[in-house]
């Protein structure tokens, strides 16, 4: 077996806000009837965490469920047990319409905590982030700058970030531009 | 600046996470049609200055297709639904008519 790493090998970079890659992440693309009990079941058996309802993300550490679209879900595992629960999800909806797809090589993650985590994505993204619009747990896909990327609030000042990996070095570029010390606008 | 709900996940959407698709609700023609009907499916759109009927795509988002109300000219938007429709429903034709008086699904048909 190959010695798999992500993109950026947890690189790190300091300012408004710390950014982090995460590393590997576990990762499965879920699509199907969302309003199904056979497959609320199967995603909630994977991850231990409440299904989603529109643009939430519910997480628990390295696990989570993210809804991504009317038709698919995000169903975020360690990296150790991906391929494993790919299988598991993918027998317990044998019978349906759905299709989990093993997608944690294809993505790349990053954590952007801190007083300035709002502001930091504010300046990337065509999204509301004041505390008000953007609360714990919600979830949205959208672009930053020229990459399309989904980020979830993990906490007020903390947020998670995905985009595909072929893009892992723009999308830290950008946002350590963004987190540069002294770059506060001061509107959120 | 455009702004348009997307009726699939609720963001209200600016235009650069949108890409637009162009005139809706057109009559695909198949196997059977004349030369005349396929050429007018194909390349012949309108372009009104004024209410349109559009097709749009949440591309930088849930990626569903949807439809929207609009006005070319003053960018007023009058509403969007879902794409699984040929027609506009009423609650959007009303809220056309109640800026434009004038206006007619018939006459934008007939234009098209």
């Amino acid at each position: 077996m190959s010695n798999a790493v992500s993109a950026l090998q947890g690189a790190t970079s300091d300012g408004i806000a710390k950014v982090t890659e995460v590393g590997l992440r576990g990762m499965i693309i879920l699509r199907g009837d969302l309003t199904s009990a056979k497959l609320k079941k199967a995603a909630k058996a994977a991850t231990g965490v409440a299904f989603p309802d529109v643009r939430e993300c519910h997480c628990d550490g390295d696990k989570g469920l993210a809804w991504m679209s009317p038709d698919e879900l995000l169903v975020m595992v360690p990296y150790a047990d991906v391929v494993d629960a790919t299988a598991r999800i993918a027998k317990a909806l044998a019978a349906d319409h759905a299709l989990a797809v093993n997608v944690s090589d294809a993505r790349a993650v990053f954590s952007i905590e801190g007083a300035g985590a709002r502001e930091v994505l504010a300046k990337l993204a065509p999204v509301d982030l004041s505390r008000k619009a953007f609360t714990k747990g919600m979830f949205r896909r959208t672009r930053l700058a020229q990459a399309p990327v989904a980020f979830w609030a993990r906490d007020e000042d903390a947020f998670d970030l995905m985009c595909f990996r072929s893009e892992a070095k723009y999308v830290f570029d950008l946002l350590t531009i963004s987190a540069k010390a002294g770059s506060q606008v001061g509107f959120l | 600046m455009l702004i348009l709900e997307c009726p699939c996940c609720g963001v209200k959407a600016e235009e650069t996470e949108l890409h637009g698709g162009g005139e809706a609700h057109i009559k695909r023609e198949t196997v059977g049609s004349d030369d005349d009907a396929f050429e007018q499916y194909l390349f012949t759109r309108a372009n009104p200055r004024g209410v349109h009927l559009e097709r749009w795509r949440h591309a930088n988002g849930c990626g569903k297709w949807f439809h929207a109300a609009r006005d070319t000219t003053t960018l007023e938007v009058f509403g969007t639904y879902s794409a699984q429709t040929y027609e506009p429903p009423k609650a959007i034709i009303d809220a056309i008519k109640a800026k434009r008086p004038d206006w007619s699904l018939k006459d934008w048909q007939g234009a098209t």
